[in-house]
């Protein structure tokens, strides 16, 4: 069993990303590459459509997170299938269009790969067999339209009609999200499936008017419904392209559809009535009026499929079995001719180099071809018999008349009905009188001319269609209709007859009125006004405006409320916060509530004052010199040291090691830096500030204490994770050193984001440093002082280090040692030499790469990790394997030893690095610029050292 | 022994915190220092303090809490150490970079180093003024010192 639907949808992804890697050179390459995703799923889905039109489901259901109910279901119904259908055969018109509209200095590669992302994520909203899928394609349309919207990044308009596209499309996805959270909360099931079939469950809920709001929400903000319209026709400011494909054929039929497939769901109560058809309405009539003032070619096309998706919206919004006929038939005939509007308006753009109707005139004589393929696909815009949008006007004619309902609501829709086929007429007569005849053009740049024969072919196409479809609508569309329409209705599917001429009745009458009236208003407004002076501004585009500058507004002045860039302010803030989060939870049980009781201390050793003694002296010396840096950092040293020294004491032999080794690196480093800042600190003149601080610092001391001691008194919990650890150490790690065992096997996962954590810090050091110039705060006059002793020292005490660091690193699984604490050992003698033979002598005999270093042991903690996957268990399983070795005798060897390796590397590499380079800072150049002067300059990539 | 241990933790953390609150750059930096020996140590502590009993297992002693000290805390306390050496070394470097672009180790920048000056200058002009002050008492008592020496100073401080 081929999947064919998988394969369908990732035809898409699939070449956009192939576009976006092998970034073609030859712009035909790039788009033939485009043009095969949809050209090979119109085949696989002509495949599926005999099953399809016998009204089978082909389903692909995968798995993918079960526990939230998201399942990767893709499900393709009469529905699906003819959606699908337009996008793929749209998609490859608008493939080859778009190779003829975009100029040579537009990326070609770059275009394709976001149509072709769009045409992908439209599949999947349309295949979709799970609600939570649905909205995760339909994220990826509004993601998608985004960029192509903002395609031409260098322009203003472009940029914020994309903004402002993303900011409407994506808040009406969030209140999908909410609407189909709900739902699934009603029906306990995401399935398409389960969710049509609960319909009666659905409507019967106290839920269902906020679900079917929140629904409604998303649908509405994207078929561009009033009162959120005004982001389409902002959206023109997309390449013309994305305008017919997106913004007029697919995306904002995205709405639609998903009130379609949601039909049986969600329709049938009052408030689905009056809201959905009341909205539809509204947009119809606004869409329609607007469009017959606007200037610009796309912007009147815009306004105009405004209006016919509110015909759509009130058509499944009346619900009766032939409105919902109508709405499916209306999809298919808009999407065909209002791409090819779109279509040759960009090519009157194209030829023309404006799309103001005020410049444009009499295009026919320069244009015959192109001109007639547009008045063809004005008049079934406009709804003229025997083209198609007449079918699905007369459907629409008929059902306004037919509706249920209050008295007033059907005498408005049956005027509304009546409104929409006069501005129709109005506006595709402006459309195509002041572009095609009349007097112009005027102060054209060029000599308007046919374009390149390839461009005309998709408009041919789709006029054709409108054409066969208005004349024989039984032999084309039929089968599609009856599809679509089908899967909605189910068994409620009325007979119907796609004839052109069914006698002569009411509708035809209707029909035949807006044509007239749609001439008298057109021409009568000319006579009365002058239509080229109106210019009208946009309230909605204003509103979004004022209330985005507001939102910002609102939240600078949050932002420097929290924080005013002062650290200190900041510094305070942090600590009194944690303060009140410790103190917070004793205020309410204050009074109440008997002490636990508490364990008795443990007796305290001699060794153990002494180490408390030292330590809080140096802590006490500390705060009294702290102004002194040298020797404050010195004291501070004591305090790691008796750290370390607690650690010995108190069973952590591993963590005294540690420390022992970072308080040596830490010290080297903190003297780095003390040598490019001030030697003191100034002495503080304001005695509150101090007082204020030590009484927060007391009290954070303070809580911090009796949290310890609170903590130390109670008996540890006997189902601790640690007594797990303990009894797995052995048999399933293999390892005797439990904490080594934790670091690279329990939590390895952990330690591999430190490692990584790490290596970025050394990084960032790298970064900020490798470029700079300074001059350090004191330079001591006369050469370096020779060390002769030490040096030697050094030499013979090197691979002594070498030798400990490699043999603490291989028993650090069983005892004391491993990769932490054996790559600080490795990086102190090497330090050792640092200070006393100075960087260029040691890196031009070691000649370490730290970068390369840090990168090599994290590729190898990865790959061990991942080594786990080829036995078949997770990342970081351990393996074991003893070896016998000759002279070393048994070695264990435990498959952690490889992460551990990782850690080495990362460890020696990153502290290396950071010290090298805070070694080796370059000094500033002049006197003049002392301080503060960073120039670009040729360093060592390796090391940052001199070249 | 608890007792000690809990108050070598609040000693750090306070000293850690006043240090922190500081003006200057290093004194921060030696202040977190601090402050991550208090963290440390706490978390360590929540294994308990138990002495001799280090969590490497031995031959013919079975692999249970009582015979050895909680190795969960020391592994977290193990990375932390390593990762507060490079946060330490990300910090100084900023220092050091903050010290060259704004002339000054003030943690709020150059404006707050310019104000610091001020203040500084203010001071020492009013010292010196004082001291001037102090001189014209004692070389003729007939002058009002304390008025006169003032009023310049609080419109200067205007």
């Amino acid at each position: 069993m081929i999947p064919f639907l998988e394969v369908l949808l990732a035809l898409p992804f699939l070449a956009a990303a192939l576009l976006a890697l092998l970034r073609p050179r030859s712009r035909a390459a790039a788009a033939w590459v485009a043009g095969a995703a949809p050209l090979l799923g119109l085949a696989v889905l002509g495949w599926l459509t005999p099953s399809v039109l016998q009204g089978w489901i082909v389903r692909g259901e995968h798995a993918w997170i079960p526990q939230i109910g998201l399942d990767f279901d893709l499900r393709l119904d009469g529905l699906a299938w003819m959606f699908a259908g337009l996008v793929l055969a749209i998609g490859a018109l608008v493939v080859l269009y778009a190779h003829y509209y975009l100029s040579a200095r537009d990326s070609a590669v770059r275009f394709f790969s976001y149509l072709l992302l769009f045409m992908g994520s439209m599949l999947g909203v349309v295949l979709a067999g799970n609600l939570l899928l649905l909205l995760v394609f339909w994220e990826l349309t509004s993601i998608s339209s985004f960029l192509l919207i903002g395609f031409w990044t260098h322009r203003q308009d472009a940029r914020e009609g994309a903004r402002m596209a993303l900011a409407i499309t994506g808040g009406g996805g969030l209140a999908l999200l909410g609407g189909v959270l709900l739902i699934g909360r009603i029906v306990g099931s995401y399935d398409l499936d389960a969710v049509l079939a609960s319909g009666e469950l659905i409507r019967d809920s106290a839920l269902y008017p906020w679900a079917l709001g929140l629904v409604l929400a998303g649908v509405f903000t994207k078929s561009a419904q009033f009162p959120v319209h005004f982001w389409l026709p902002h959206a023109m400011a997309a390449p013309t392209p994305v305008s017919a494909y997106l913004h007029s054929a697919t995306m904002v039929k995205a709405g639609v559809f998903l009130l379609a497939r949601l039909h049986p769901a969600l329709a049938g109560s009052d408030l689905f009535f009056y809201l959905v058809s009341g909205i539809g309405a509204a947009t119809l009539l606004l869409g329609a009026w607007f469009a017959i003032f606007q200037h610009d070619l796309k912007g009147l096309l815009a306004y105009s499929t405004i209006s016919h998706l509110g015909l759509i919206t009130l058509l499944f919004g009346l619900s009766t079995p032939m409105a919902v006929v109508a709405g499916v038939f209306h999809i298919l005939n808009h999407a065909t001719f209002k791409a090819s509007l779109f279509m040759a308006a960009g090519i009157i753009d194209h030829e023309t180099g404006t799309r103001d109707i005020r410049r444009l005139g009499n295009l026919r004589r320069a244009m015959p071809m192109t001109s007639a393929l547009a008045v063809i696909a004005s008049l079934a815009m406009a709804g003229i018999p025997l083209l198609n949008g007449f079918l699905s006007k007369e459907m629409f004619f008929t059902e306004a008349l037919e509706i249920r309902g209050h008295a007033y609501m059907r005498l408005g829709i049956a005027v509304a009905a009546l409104l929409y086929g006069i501005f129709g007429v109005a506006y595709s007569l402006r459309f195509v009188y002041e572009t095609f005849f009349g007097k112009g053009p005027r102060a054209l740049d060029r000599e308007p001319h046919e374009p390149p024969r390839w461009m005309k072919i998709p408009v041919e196409v789709l006029v054709v269609l409108c054409i066969a479809v208005g004349v024989f609508p039984a032999f084309t569309v039929a089968p599609v209709l009856h599809a679509g329409a089908g899967a909605i209705l189910g068994a409620a599917m009325p007979g119907y007859s796609l004839a052109v001429w069914h006698g002569l009745n009411v509708p035809l009458l209707m029909s035949l009125c807006g044509i007239v009236g749609g001439i008298a208003l057109y021409f009568g407004l000319r006579r009365l006004f002058d239509l080229h002076a109106i210019v009208r501004g946009s309230l909605g585009w204003n509103v979004f405006r004022w209330n985005m500058d507001a939102l910002y507004g609102l939240a600078n002045r949050f932002t420097t409320r929290i924080a005013n860039g002062s650290v200190q302010r900041s510094m305070l803030l942090l600590v009194l916060a944690a303060l009140a989060a410790g103190v917070a939870p004793f205020v309410d049980s204050l009074g109440g509530g008997a002490l636990p009781v508490l364990r008795a201390p443990s007796p305290m050793p001699l060794l153990g004052w002494f180490l408390w003694l030292v330590m809080v002296a140096c802590t006490a010396w500390t705060i009294r010199l702290y102004r002194q840096r040298l020797l404050a950092l010195l004291v501070v040293g004591g305090i790691g040291l008796m750290v370390s020294m607690a650690f010995v004491f108190l069973s952590a032999p591993d963590l005294a090691l540690t420390q022992l080794l970072v308080e040596m690196v830490s010290l080297a480093l903190l003297l780095l830096g003390l040598h490019y800042l001030p030697p003191r600190s100034p002495p503080e003149r304001r005695p509150a500030r101090r007082y204020r601080d030590i009484v927060v610092a007391a009290a954070a001391g303070l809580g911090v204490a009796v949290l310890a001691y609170a903590m130390m008194a109670r008996d540890p919990s006997p189902d601790a994770a640690s007594v797990e650890m303990l009894a797995r150490s052995l048999p399933e790690a293999y390892g005797r050193n439990v904490v080594n065992v934790i670091l690279v096997d329990f939590r390895g996962f952990d330690t591999f984001g430190e490692i990584t954590v790490f290596g970025v810090a050394a990084l960032i050091v790298h970064a900020l440093l490798r470029r700079a110039r300074m001059a350090p705060e004191k330079v001591m006059s006369g050469g370096p002082v020779k060390l002769p002793v030490p040096a030697d020292l050094a030499q013979l005490l090197f691979p002594l280090t070498l030798t400990v660091s490699v043999f603490l690193f291989l028993r650090g699984h069983n005892a004391p040692g491993g990769g932490f604490i054996a790559g600080l050992v490795l990086a102190v003698p090497l330090l050792i030499q640092y200070v006393i033979q100075g960087a260029a002598s040691v890196e031009s005999r070691f000649g370490f790469d730290y970068i390369r270093c840090i990168g090599i042991g994290l590729v190898v903690a990865a790959a061990s990790g991942a080594a786990a996957f080829l036995f078949g268990v997770p990342f970081l399983t351990s393996g074991h394997l003893e070896l016998e070795l000759p002279l070393v005798g048994t070695l264990e060897l435990a498959s952690a030893m490889g992460f551990d390796t990782g850690v080495y590397l990362v460890v020696f590499g990153g502290a290396m690095l950071i010290l090298s380079m805070l070694g080796t800072i370059r000094p500033s150049r002049t006197t003049v610029a002392r301080l503060g002067v960073i120039e670009p300059g040729q360093r060592s990539t390796r090391t940052g050292e001199l070249g | 022994m608890e007792l000690a241990m809990a108050s070598a933790i609040g000693i750090l953390t306070a000293a850690g915190v006043y240090l922190l609150l500081r003006a200057r750059s290093f004194d921060v930096i030696l202040g977190l220092t601090l402050l991550s020996y208090a963290t440390n140590l706490l978390i360590f502590s929540s294994g308990r303090l138990v002495t001799g009993k280090p969590p490497v297992l031995r031959e013919g002693m079975p692999a249970e809490p009582a015979y050895y000290t909680d190795p969960l805390p020391q592994a977290l306390v193990l990375t932390a150490i390593v990762i507060a050496f490079a946060m330490t070394a990300v910090i100084i470097v900023l220092a050091i970079r903050s010290r060259a672009d704004n002339h000054s180790d003030h943690v709020d920048g150059s404006r707050a180093e310019a104000e610091f000056q001020r203040r500084e200058q203010l001071r020492h002009d009013e010292a010196r003024l004082a001291a001037h002050a102090a001189e014209l008492v004692a070389g003729n008592e007939s002058v009002p010192a304390q008025g006169a020496v003032a009023s310049p100073d609080r419109e200067g401080r205007a």
